[in-house]
């Protein structure tokens, strides 16, 4: 297994480097450099030349990129020049909400997929499997932005039973006060993000549930005389859970990527709202490396859900 | 969509034995007759579309865009306050600059029905394309065209298009439905690739290639029609997901450009929260439109897709 992951891991490498010259590429046709916004307007524009020249902005594109390259190696991937930091520091300032986010939205995903999907799959073509499987239908539809403007909306501004915008209230004093307040801010978007996170979830352990009441194995628990409910928590389960166990890989990574639209529509200052702003202010240097480590976790997540449904199969080997 | 379902009627139609399971046209209509609800969603469907298009071809757009600032958010059904417009009644109201907010709706809905028609039937036609020659030619062409796919689908999908829409120069309605269509036809060549991979693999394509037909030939006259089921569903199902994608990123301000309204742009007045509290006529009717189409598309899509799998359906 290590050598298989090994081997991933450096297959990893020549697709970082692409995705840095694809990005980089793009990030050279956006108008502006770093001195836009650095420099005082009142200086002469040959002295800007100079300066231009002097940090290397009018190298051939190859040679800025390597030098981006050898900076980012050590750590240091430039400066935002819209917060006048670097651009490290600007994101791991917003890091801190998505995370917050993201874990209470994966939490209630899963308490609100797993019981529906092993219900649904165990008593199929009951009347709460057909619920399930209607509101399995409209979670798959439903755009993201539609749902949680129609929350926000309701339960935000008409039953104003949860604040509609921000991350933490003003008036919150203490510690205890303040996570509270932090707490209330993020139920209504995860709920929101919840709510349509489910329905692969269900779909997968439903099927698989199903699938799973009619195969021999089953049969020979039964006729062996365990009881139906040990059936259901020590074998079904186990074998059902293994396609959601596939796709875990991408929810740890989501923990860090959060959702543009729901960010937006809630005001929530994360990661996605970083983004919007920087794509508005033309904050280059924060897009580039924003894209950059989405990239990255892509290929992150792609990895850690083969490493995890080898551990958890051992049926399954990945080359 | 249409041309092929006739084909599929016409063929039902030649080999009518007695005992000949129902094929193509009838087994879809006899799938909707036993699924009321997708009967419904299917009526539906063809009603807002039918409205939509014709309607907005009537009414003239350069009247319901025309700013008057005396009808500046008017509630549904006031009369126009404009003396330019007198008589005009505005069933669902204004925006802020006393535009007719059920004109932009009918307007904006064409919009976003056809760029998402397009960018489905294009999305498809190159993954068909793509989808097949990998399943059939494998080997080298396979793994080439697999590696550029799977990179696609690492990107971040919706910061590349945005990245796309804010560099782009002279950005218009063509060059955003490349972008949507340059980010994503890879999932229909993976998936159109997988289907045709299993049939590549049966006998008579064997035989076929035994015998000497053409590449060409056995791509387009014996893998295609054996997948064309498939593609209809999946036509249908990914229609809805392109108009999410489109409002979505109207709403997001990164979507058509000003000067083509769409239903994401109606949706858009919202980000004020003054809109999103006190006037919600201007973007509820937009965000209802876009939620009963995406459900009715979709429901429509998956009785297809029950029709076209033997062992999923009602009848």
């Amino acid at each position: 297994m290590w050598k298989t992951i090994i081997r991933r891991i450096l297959l990893m490498i020549p697709q970082i480097l692409i995705l840095s010259i694809l990005i980089f590429i793009l990030a050279d046709f956006m108008p502006g450099d770093p001195f836009t916004g650095l420099v005082d307007p009142n200086l002469d524009p040959a002295q800007l030349d100079v300066m231009r020249e002097a940090y290397g902005l009018n190298d051939p594109l190859p040679v800025k990129y390597v030098r981006w390259m050898k900076n980012a190696l050590q750590g240091d991937f430039g400066r935002s020049f819209n917060y006048q930091q670097p651009v490290t520091a600007v994101i791991a300032g917003r890091m801190g909400n998505t995370i917050r986010l993201s874990l209470l939205s994966i939490i209630l995903t899963y308490l609100i997929g797993l019981p529906l999907g092993i219900l649904a799959g165990r008593y199929n073509e009951s009347v709460l499997d057909k619920t399930v499987l209607v509101y399995n239908f409209v979670s798959f539809a439903v755009p993201i932005f539609v749902l949680a403007l129609l929350m926000v909306w309701v339960f935000g501004y008409n039953l104003n039973w949860f604040p509609a915008r921000g991350s933490i209230s003003v008036n919150a004093d203490t510690q205890w006060e303040k996570w509270m307040s932090q707490l209330y801010h993020l139920l209504l978007p995860s709920i929101t993000t919840a709510i349509l996170g489910t329905t692969s979830i269900i779909q997968y352990l439903r099927s698989e549930i199903i699938d799973a009441k009619v195969s021999d194995y089953v049969k020979t628990a039964r006729s062996k005389g365990v009881p139906i409910q040990k059936v259901y928590t020590k074998h079904i389960f186990r074998n059902a859970s293994l396609p959601i166990a596939s796709g875990f890989g991408f929810t740890i990574v989501s923990l860090f990527t959060g959702s543009i639209f729901i960010e937006k529509i809630f005001t929530y200052r994360g990661m996605g709202y970083l983004f919007l702003q920087s794509i508005n202010t033309r904050d280059y240097s924060v897009i580039f490396v924003l894209a950059l480590f989405y990239g990255f976790l892509g290929l992150i997540g792609t990895l850690l859900s083969d490493v995890i449904l080898m551990a958890v199969d051992p049926r399954i080997r990945i080359d | 969509m249409a041309t092929n379902k006739d084909a599929e009627a016409a063929v039902s139609s030649n080999d009518m034995t007695v005992s000949a399971p129902p094929m193509g046209f009838k087994v879809i209509v006899r799938e909707f007759m036993r699924d009321k609800l997708a009967l419904f969603s299917f009526i539906l469907l063809v009603a807002i579309l039918g409205t939509v298009f014709i309607w907005s071809f009537i009414i003239d757009q350069d009247v319901v865009q025309s700013v008057s600032l005396w009808d500046s958010y008017l509630p549904p059904m006031s009369m126009s306050e404009d003396p330019m417009f007198e008589g005009t009644r505005y069933i669902l109201g204004t925006d802020s600059a006393g535009r007719d907010i059920f004109g932009l709706l009918l307007i904006g809905a064409r919009n976003s029905l056809l760029l998402g028609w397009t960018v489905t039937v294009v999305t498809s036609a190159i993954g068909i394309v793509v989808g097949i020659l990998a399943a059939y030619y494998a080997g080298l062409v396979d793994n080439i065209i697999m590696r550029i796919i799977d990179f696609i689908t690492i990107l971040p999908q919706l910061m590349i298009i945005i990245i796309f829409v804010t560099i782009v120069p002279n950005y218009n309605v063509a060059t955003f439905a490349g972008i949507l269509i340059l980010f994503n036809w890879h999932g229909q060549a993976r998936f159109i690739r997988g289907r045709a991979l299993t049939v590549g693999r049966l006998d008579f394509i064997s035989a076929s290639k035994t015998m000497g037909t053409p590449s060409l030939v056995i791509m387009l006259r014996e893998m295609m029609p054996n997948i064309s089921s498939l593609i209809i569903v999946n036509l249908t199902l990914n229609f809805a997901g392109s108009i999410g994608l489109e409002t979505g990123l109207s709403y997001l301000g990164f979507g058509l450009p000003t000067g083509t309204p769409s239903l994401g742009t109606l949706v858009s007045y919202a980000t004020n929260p003054d809109i999103l509290e006190n006037k919600a006529w201007v973007w509820l009717p937009a965000s209802t439109l876009i939620l009963v189409l995406v459900l009715c598309i979709n429901y429509v899509g998956r009785a297809l897709q029950r029709a076209a799998d033997a062992k999923q359906r009602l009848g």
